[in-house]
C-alpha cells in the first residue's frame, strides 16, 4: 500500500489497498456497536488509522467519515499518523510518576531527540505516554511494543533507558 | 514433580518467560523426565518477581524461590530437583512469608496457585460448583438473596449493594438482558483486575455466569482493556475452555439456562467506567455518560435491562455461594463486609496485591503487610481511590479501611489503588498531577468539568512553577464545589477530590509554595536550587557533567553554580563524589 492508501501496483484501486481490512469488514461490518473493533483491527493492520482508511470503513459501514473521526479521536488507543518499529510506551501513571517518570521521560528525549507523541526521523522509535501499563510494583515502568511482540522493562533508571534504547540501536544498525 | 513459574504481567516484565524457558531447556539437558514445568497467575508478591514453587509428587509445595533470574536457574535443578536439597539463598525468607500470611484471600484464592490456562486445574479447586449449585439448586430469587445476606458490594469504587442491583435488573422485564462485567481498569495506578484475570478467569466467567442467571440474562459481555493483552488471551482460553465443558453455552448442567459471554477490548478512556459511558462504549460511539435515570438496569445496552459489575465483585460471588452469604458477612466490618484487594504501590518496600479483611487499618497494611517506607524515609500520606480519590495523610493511618470511614477523611475506597508516599513527595504536584489526568479524559460533555478542571489545572501549574498568587487557594476551592455540583457524571463530581484534600491536610504546603516560593519536598524544579558547599574538594566533575555549563571553578578550589544559567537537572548532585551539592 502507498502512502495515499491506493494499491502499490499502481492500478490506484482503494479496494485493493485495503484488502486485509476485507474479512474484518465482512465479519463485523454490517453488525451494530462493532466500529471500535473494526477501527482496532484497522489499526493492527496498518499500525495507524489513515484519513483513506477511515473513508474506507465509511464506505463498508455506512457510517459518516465525520462520527468515525469522532470515535478515533476520543480513544486515546487510536493513532491518526504512523508510528515508529519500535513503540516506546511510557507509563504515567500515578506509582511512576511517584517514583520519577518524569525523568524517565526526560531520558527517552535527551536519548532520541522526541517528546511525547513524536517519531524519530529514523522511523526507529516512537514515545507514547499512557496512562498506566498496571505494573504499578515494578514502577517506573516502559513497554516497547514492536511487530514480534511486547517487552516491559521495569524498575527504570535515566541510566538504564539509556542502555536499553542504544541496545536496539546496536541492534538494528546490525541487521541492516 | 512440577516447577511453577509465576507468569502475571510483572512477572513476565521482570523476565519469567525466560526463567521458565531456563528451567525447561535444563530439565530437558539433565533427562528429568518425571518434572513438568507449568505457569500460574500473580501471587500478589510483585517485588519477588520472578517467583519460582516447586511442588513434589504429592503435590505438596516444597519451596518457594524468589527473584529467579533465568542464570538462577542452574541452581534449583541441580540442587534442589537432581539433589534434593532446597536452595536456601533463593528461598523466600520469613518475613516475606508474612506478606502473604497476614492476607485474607477470598478474591485471590487461586491466584499464584492453579494454571489459569487449565479449567480442570479450577474446577479441582471446587470451581464452577457454585454456578451448579445455584442454576440446578436454586431460584434467581434465592441467589439474589444469597447475595444480600453476604453484605456484599460493588468493588469497583461506588460500594454500591451487589444485591440491589441484581434485584433490579431482574424485576425489569425484557426479551433480552446482559450481565456485563466491567473489566475496563482506568485507575493509574491499580491492577487489582488485570490480576485477577490473568490469574484466575474462570472465577470471574463464572461470577458472570450466576449474575446472569439471577437476573436472567442469557448473555455477558467483558469490556476490557486493550492494554491488557494477557488479561484477554487467558479470557479467550477460559471461556473456549469453558464452552468445551459445558460451563457456557446452551442448556447448561441440563436446565433450559442459556449463558454466553464474549470480549469487548475497550480503547482506552477513564470516562467508561460510568456505566452510561461504558454502555455508549460497547454500542461503539464515543464514550460519554448520559442522565440517570433510565438506569442501566432499566434500559441499558441497546436499551434492554444491563446489570454491570466490577470483575472484583464477580470473583467474591461463586465464593459466596458455596459458603453461604453469611460466611462473607462473617468478615469485615458491620456494614463493609469480606474482603478487599489492593494494589500497594509507590514509595513502599514491598509492593504487590494483598487482599485483606474490610475494617483493617491503613497503618498495618502500609507497615504490616507493605513492609513500610522505601529506604526508611518519613512516610507523608497515602493517595487512595485514585483521580477520583484522596490523599490520607500519615496522622490518619489509623483509618480502618472500609466504606464508611475512608470517604471520612474526603478520599474513597475507590477500586484499590493505595499508592504511598514520603517526604519527598509534594502534595501540590500531585493534585497537579492528578488534574492532568482528569482534564485530559473528561469526556467534555458538561461545561465545568470540561472548562473547569482546564482552569484548575493552570492554577496549579502555576503555582508549581512559582507563579502562584494570593488567593490561588480560596479560587481552587471555589472552582471545586462548583466542577462538584455542575458535573453530570462520577469523573466530574469527584475530579476535586484530590486537590481537596491536599488543601485540606496540606494546606501549609500550598502556602510555602505561593508565599515563600518554597518546595518543602524539593519536587518543583522551579523553586529548587542547587548549592556547592565548602565540602568542595575542587575536583572539577560536576563542572564537565553540567550540561548548560552553569558551574565555574579552578581545580582544587570550591566550585559555584550560576543560578541564572542553572537548569536544575541535578546532574552536578548526583555526580558529586564528595557530598558537597545540596539541594534546597
Amino acid at each position: 500500500m502507498t502512502s495515499n492508501g491506493t494499491c502499490c501496483c499502481g492500478c490506484g484501486s482503494k479496494e485493493a489497498a485495503f484488502s486485509a481490512l476485507a474479512p474484518v469488514l465482512e465479519q463485523y461490518g454490517k453488525t451494530p456497536g462493532s466500529l471500535i473493533t473494526i477501527l482496532q483491527h484497522a489499526q493492527d493492520l496498518y499500525g495507524y488509522l489513515s484519513t483513506d482508511a477511515i473513508q474506507y470503513i465509511a464506505e463498508y459501514t455506512g457510517i459518516k467519515p465525520a462520527k468515525i473521526y469522532g470515535v478515533a479521536t476520543f480513544y486515546t488507543q487510536f493513532r491518526l499518523s504512523p508510528i515508529g518499529k519500535h513503540l516506546i510506551m511510557l507509563c504515567k501513571g500515578t506509582a511512576c510518576h511517584v517514583n520519577g517518570a518524569d525523568s524517565i521521560e526526560e531520558a527517552v528525549t535527551e536519548e532520541l531527540g522526541i517528546t511525547d507523541g513524536q517519531t524519530t526521523e529514523d522511523g526507529l522509535f516512537t514515545l507514547n505516554n499512557v496512562a498506566c501499563l498496571g505494573c504499578c510494583s515494578l514502577a517506573p515502568v516502559m513497554m516497547i511494543r514492536t511487530a514480534d511482540g511486547d517487552e516491559t522493562y521495569g524498575n527504570l533508571t535515566k541510566a538504564k533507558v539509556r542502555a536499553i534504547l542504544q541496545d536496539i540501536r546496536a541492534k538494528e544498525a546490525a541487521s541492516k | 514433580m512440577k516447577v511453577v513459574v509465576g507468569q502475571g504481567s510483572c512477572g513476565v516484565a521482570t523476565g519469567a518467560r525466560k526463567t521458565s524457558d531456563e528451567l525447561e531447556r535444563l530439565i530437558a539437558e539433565k533427562g528429568l523426565t518425571n518434572v513438568a514445568v507449568d505457569l500460574t497467575g500473580c501471587v500478589g508478591t510483585c517485588y519477588l518477581e520472578p517467583i519460582v514453587d516447586v511442588y513434589g509428587d504429592d503435590g505438596a509445595l516444597q519451596a518457594r524461590y524468589v527473584k529467579v533470574q533465568p542464570d538462577k536457574a542452574a541452581a534449583i535443578v541441580e540442587e534442589h530437583l537432581m539433589g534434593g536439597r532446597i536452595v536456601e539463598d533463593l528461598a523466600i525468607s520469613r518475613q516475606d512469608e508474612a506478606f502473604l500470611s497476614q492476607q485474607k484471600r477470598i478474591v485471590l484464592r487461586n491466584c499464584g496457585v492453579i494454571n489459569p490456562e487449565h479449567i480442570e486445574e479450577y474446577i479441582a479447586a471446587g470451581g464452577y460448583e457454585a454456578a451448579k449449585k445455584a442454576v440446578t439448586s436454586m431460584t434467581p430469587q434465592q441467589v439474589i438473596e444469597e447475595v444480600r445476606i453476604s453484605g456484599l458490594r460493588g468493588r469497583g469504587g461506588a460500594g454500591f449493594p451487589t444485591w440491589f442491583k441484581w434485584n433490579a435488573a431482574r424485576q425489569n422485564q425484557a426479551d433480552q438482558k446482559y450481565m456485563v462485567c466491567n473489566a475496563d481498569e482506568g485507575d493509574p495506578g491499580a491492577f487489582m483486575d488485570r490480576s485477577v484475570l490473568e490469574g484466575d478467569p474462570h472465577s470471574v466467567l463464572e461470577g458472570m455466569l450466576i449474575g446472569g442467571y439471577a437476573i436472567g440474562a442469557s448473555q455477558g459481555v467483558i469490556y476490557v482493556r486493550a492494554e491488557y493483552p494477557l488479561a484477554i488471551k487467558r479470557l479467550e482460553i477460559a471461556m473456549a475452555q469453558a464452552r468445551e465443558r459445558g460451563f457456557l453455552g446452551q442448556n447448561l448442567f441440563g436446565t433450559g439456562f442459556s449463558f454466553d459471554i464474549r470480549i469487548k477490548a475497550g480503547a482506552g478512556a477513564f470516562v467508561c467506567g460510568e456505566e452510561t459511558a461504558l454502555i455508549a462504549s460497547l454500542e461503539g460511539e464515543r464514550g460519554m455518560p448520559r442522565l440517570k435515570p433510565p438506569f442501566p438496569a432499566q434500559r441499558g445496552y441497546w436499551q434492554k435491562p444491563t446489570n454491570i459489575n466490577n470483575v472484583e465483585t464477580f470473583a467474591n460471588v461463586p465464593w459466596v455461594l458455596l459458603h453461604g452469604g453469611a460466611a462473607l458477612a462473617a468478615i469485615g466490618t458491620e456494614k463493609s463486609a469480606g474482603t478487599k484487594v489492593f494494589a500497594l504501590a509507590g514509595k513502599i518496600k514491598k509492593g504487590g496485591l494483598v487482599e485483606v479483611p474490610m475494617g483493617l487499618p491503613i497503618r498495618d497494611i502500609i507497615f504490616g503487610i507493605g513492609g513500610g517506607i522505601k529506604n526508611d524515609k518519613a512516610f507523608k500520606a497515602v493517595q487512595m481511590g485514585g483521580p477520583s480519590g484522596g490523599c490520607i495523610p500519615a496522622e490518619l493511618a489509623g483509618t480502618t479501611v472500609d466504606y464508611e470511614s475512608i470517604p471520612k477523611t474526603g478520599a474513597i475506597v475507590g477500586s484499590g489503588g493505595m499508592i504511598v508516599m514520603d517526604e519527598d513527595t509534594c502534595m501540590v504536584d500531585m493534585a497537579r498531577f492528578f488534574l492532568d489526568f482528569t482534564r485530559k479524559e473528561s469526556c467534555g460533555k458538561c461545561n465545568y468539568c470540561r472548562v473547569g478542571t482546564k482552569r484548575m489545572l493552570e492554577i496549579l501549574e502555576r503555582i508549581t512553577r512559582g507563579e502562584g498568587r494570593d488567593g490561588d487557594i480560596e479560587l481552587l476551592e471555589e472552582l471545586a464545589e462548583k466542577i462538584k455540583d455542575g458535573s453530570m457524571c462520577g469523573l466530574g463530581q469527584t475530579a476535586p477530590n484530590p486537590v481537596l484534600t491536599t488543601i485540606r491536610y496540606f494546606r501549609n504546603e500550598y502556602e510555602d509554595h505561593i508565599y515563600k516560593k518554597k518546595c518543602t519536598a524539593h519536587s518543583c524544579k522551579a523553586l529548587i536550587h542547587y548549592e556547592i558547599t565548602d565540602a568542595c574538594k575542587g575536583c572539577t566533575l560536576c563542572a564537565r557533567n553540567c550540561p548548560v555549563g552553569a558551574i565555574t571553578g579552578s581545580v582544587k578550589q570550591r566550585h559555584v553554580i550560576d543560578q541564572d544559567t542553572c537548569i536544575k537537572c541535578g546532574k552536578c548532585m548526583d555526580s558529586c563524589k564528595f557530598g558537597a551539592i545540596v539541594k534546597d
